[in-house]
């Protein structure tokens, strides 16, 4: 499950100052802001510019050019389909289409209910045992369509979304 | 007195993936339930993929593995006494008896899948250390020298031999310098570099130390995909333990001598698996691709002298410090040197990680290893060596697997990846993708990637739709030949290689009749 405290400046501060020591601060500042609040905040630019004295521009630039890093809140549950050449090899688009057709979720799109978002990436190393998918940052292997139907089923699960879906796999 | 029996479940990530975690916990409870003493060790794989979750238990006879195992094999187990090796219909015998793992040449996973990958008692039983042991003992241009003599090059891609890298960052003068190692990954079909970091940590953590002393670099970065959490969490936990146990920090094994090393975690950009725009991330700024000259060699990290290296590299030295280069070198064909561990991906019956000496014939992986496409359809194309790779059609496949065969055919090794297609695949849909994963991917530095691969897109897909197929076909050709000659980096550069093998050996896919869609 995605965390999502509320952004919190002083939160947001402290988290920043306790990486100043580091060479190269930006991206662990950046991956530990999001760890907090799901998202990294607009507020976050300035406070980041001013740490390390960098020009907002060059924060933002920065932001951007990451596809990690959102600027929205995520859903409760990511889940993460590979779509690069492995999985294409055994049938990662026809899942796509079955999320379309069979639940109406755009791959990459909103979140309709804020519960589950899926968004595309590119290999997980898992490519002997694709299909895969980080299911709220757990690997899943050999996905098919029932393993999606049930991860969306479960969506209003409140622990581990993967284990709640394993439990009906086997 | 009963002894406890041990007990091995993998933690790698894709016996993860297809449940591991639960076969451990139902073995502990089984065995809780029958009163047995049972202690589970969480092994790395050994690299046998389809067979995951593979459960090996110790015996007096070796290690008996059994595999796949689901859930609900774990009680049929205990009744036929798999705890002292009985008979099982999942039954494999040793390990070292199973016919894909006795054709290896294993050097750099040797120890992977037999040991807890975090004990470091372990890692020290199995040989762990002894390279380092020896370096610490040399001069740094002495141990430069044994990795120059071993003939190891660079397993991210570019082939680049270690040694002369190595020798160019020992001879720069500078009051800091760096060692960088990329595991990135970003290769479609590729896992050897996470199998390292998940399954034999201290490994990669002693070669990237021996760099270190080979030229005079203090301090250490290992940059880790974001999309490998697991790894990044092992490896990080292996950092912790070994600084605490003295193997790393400001006096290595007490020798006075200091090297401090961070993992450092990626942020989802492809890119970034390119050298200098690693160090451009590392230094925290946008992955922009950097112009050489200079070469990291001299103006890495920081703008100090940095050797970058693939995680398969740096494991590969200690081996080659502990045994010599010689024991290194005499493996392998022409200037092949050593070992490739060759990553056996996509529509696969027995895919996983064979590590081979080099020279052995795709047909012989795909078909003796990997036991043809999963999917039971005849083969019908082979990508090699990542997305930037070629493909192959199924009348290549003799070509032995080695740097310059491949280049002879117009493909590359890469990091040594191969995903097998069916006869399903359309190869004007994998051009089309070729020039989309460029164009999410390109860092947008230089025009005939930024701009030609969004062309690339539409310009396949005009061909696909059957518009003006001869002309659109010559201004693919052009956006090709400039994509090749004009981008500033790989990516761009050859992105049009696997577009050009897609042309080449199988035309008719980009001659298809249109079909009529349905009249709206
Ligand atoms: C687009 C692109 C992506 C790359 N991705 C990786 C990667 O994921 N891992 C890697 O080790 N090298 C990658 N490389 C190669 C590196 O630039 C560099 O050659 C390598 O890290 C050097 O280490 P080696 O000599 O040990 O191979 C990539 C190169 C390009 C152009
Ligand atoms: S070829 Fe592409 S990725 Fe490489 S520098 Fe140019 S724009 Fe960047
Ligand atoms: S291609 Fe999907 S996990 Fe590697």
């Amino acid at each position: 499950m995605t965390r999502q405290a509320l952004w919190n400046d002083t939160r947001a501060r402290a988290i920043i100052d306790s990486h100043l020591q580091l060479e190269g601060a930006m991206l662990p500042i950046l991956h530990a802001l999001q760890e907090e609040f799901g998202y990294v905040d607009e507020r976050a630019d300035a406070l980041i510019a001013d740490s390390l004295n960098l020009s907002h521009a060059e924060v933002r630039g920065t932001i951007s050019f990451y596809h990690d890093f959102h600027r929205e809140p995520a859903a409760k549950h990511v889940i993460q389909l590979c779509r690069a050449e492995a999985c294409q090899s055994v049938g990662c688009e026809q899942l796509v289409s079955h999320l379309h057709s069979a639940h109406g979720v755009e791959v990459d799109g909103q979140t309709h209910d804020g519960l589950v978002q899926v968004k595309t990436v590119y290999c997980l190393g898992n490519c002997a045992l694709g299909p895969s998918a980080l299911v709220d940052g757990e690997i899943l292997g050999r996905v098919d369509a029932q393993t999606l139907d049930a991860l969306i089923e479960q969506r209003d699960h409140t622990t581990s979304l993967r284990d709640a879906v394993e439990e009906q796999r086997s | 007195m009963t002894q406890s029996i041990r007990v091995y479940v993998p933690c790698d990530s894709a016996a993860l993936s297809v449940g591991a975690n639960r076969i451990a916990k139902a073995i502990a409870a089984e065995a809780n339930v029958r009163g047995l003493d049972v202690s589970l060790v969480r092994n790395g794989s050994r690299g046998m993929l389809w067979l995951e979750p593979l459960v090996e238990v110790e015996t007096s006879s070796g290690r008996i593995a059994y595999g796949p195992v689901t859930a609900k094999d774990v009680a049929q187990l205990f009744e036929a006494d798999f705890l002292n090796g009985g008979a099982h219909k999942l039954r494999l015998g040793t390990v070292e008896s199973i016919p894909q793992f006795a054709r290896q040449t294993r050097l750099t996973f040797a120890r992977i899948g037999t040991t807890d990958p975090l004990s470091l008692d372990d890692y020290i039983r199995h040989d762990g250390f002894k390279g380092l042991d020896r370096a610490l003992a040399l001069t740094g241009a002495d141990i430069v020298e044994a990795v120059a003599a071993s003939g190891l090059r660079g397993r991210g891609g570019a082939g680049f031999p270690t040694g002369i890298k190595w020798r160019t960052v020992l001879g720069a003068q500078s009051d800091q310098k760096y060692v960088v190692c990329n595991a990135d990954e970003g290769d479609s079909g590729t896992f050897a570099d996470r199998m390292v970091m998940e399954g034999d940590p201290y490994m990669l953590i002693e070669g990237m130390t021996i760099a270190g002393l080979a030229v005079g670099a203090t301090k250490g970065y290992v940059y880790i995909r974001s999309e490998y959490p697991d790894a990044f969490r092992t490896f990080s936990r292996a950092i912790e333990l070994a600084h605490e146990a003295g193997y790393l920090g400001a006096s290595i094994k007490g020798s006075g001598r200091t090297f401090e090393l961070e993992a450092r975690l990626g942020a989802g950009a492809y890119i970034c698996g390119e050298e200098t725009s690693l160090l451009e991330s590392l230094e925290g700024k946008r992955g922009v691709v950097r112009a050489k000259p200079p070469i990291p060699a001299l103006v890495g990290l920081f703008g100090k002298p940095t050797i970058v290296n693939n995680v398969l590299s740096l494991a590969a030295i200690p081996f080659i410090l502990a045994e010599g280069a010689d024991a290194y070198a005499k493996h392998g064909i022409d200037r092949s040197r050593g070992t490739l561990p060759v990553q056996l991906a996509g529509n696969i019956k027995q895919g996983g990680l064979y590590e081979l000496r080099f020279g052995m014939s795709l047909r012989e992986i795909i078909q003796d290893f990997g036991g043809g496409t999963r999917s039971g359809r005849p083969i019908r194309a082979v990508q090699i060596g990542g997305p930037l790779g070629a493909y192959f059609p199924p009348s290549l496949l003799d070509t032995p697997l080695d740097y310059e065969a491949l280049a002879a055919r117009k493909g590359l090794l890469g990091h040594g990846g191969i995903v097998v297609f069916d006869d399903t695949v359309d190869m004007a849909k994998q051009a089309r993708f070729a020039f989309e994963f460029c164009s999410k991917e390109s860092c947008g530095k230089c025009t005939p990637c930024r701009i030609g691969a969004t062309r690339g897109v539409e310009v396949v897909d005009r061909i696909i739709q059957g518009q003006d197929r001869a002309k659109n076909r010559a201004v693919l050709d052009d956006l090709c030949e400039v994509m090749t000659d004009g981008s500033l980096c790989a990516m761009g550069g050859l992105t049009p290689v696997p577009v050009i093998s897609a042309l080449t050996h199988f035309p008719e896919d980009f001659e298809r009749p249109v079909l009529r869609q349905a009249a709206e």
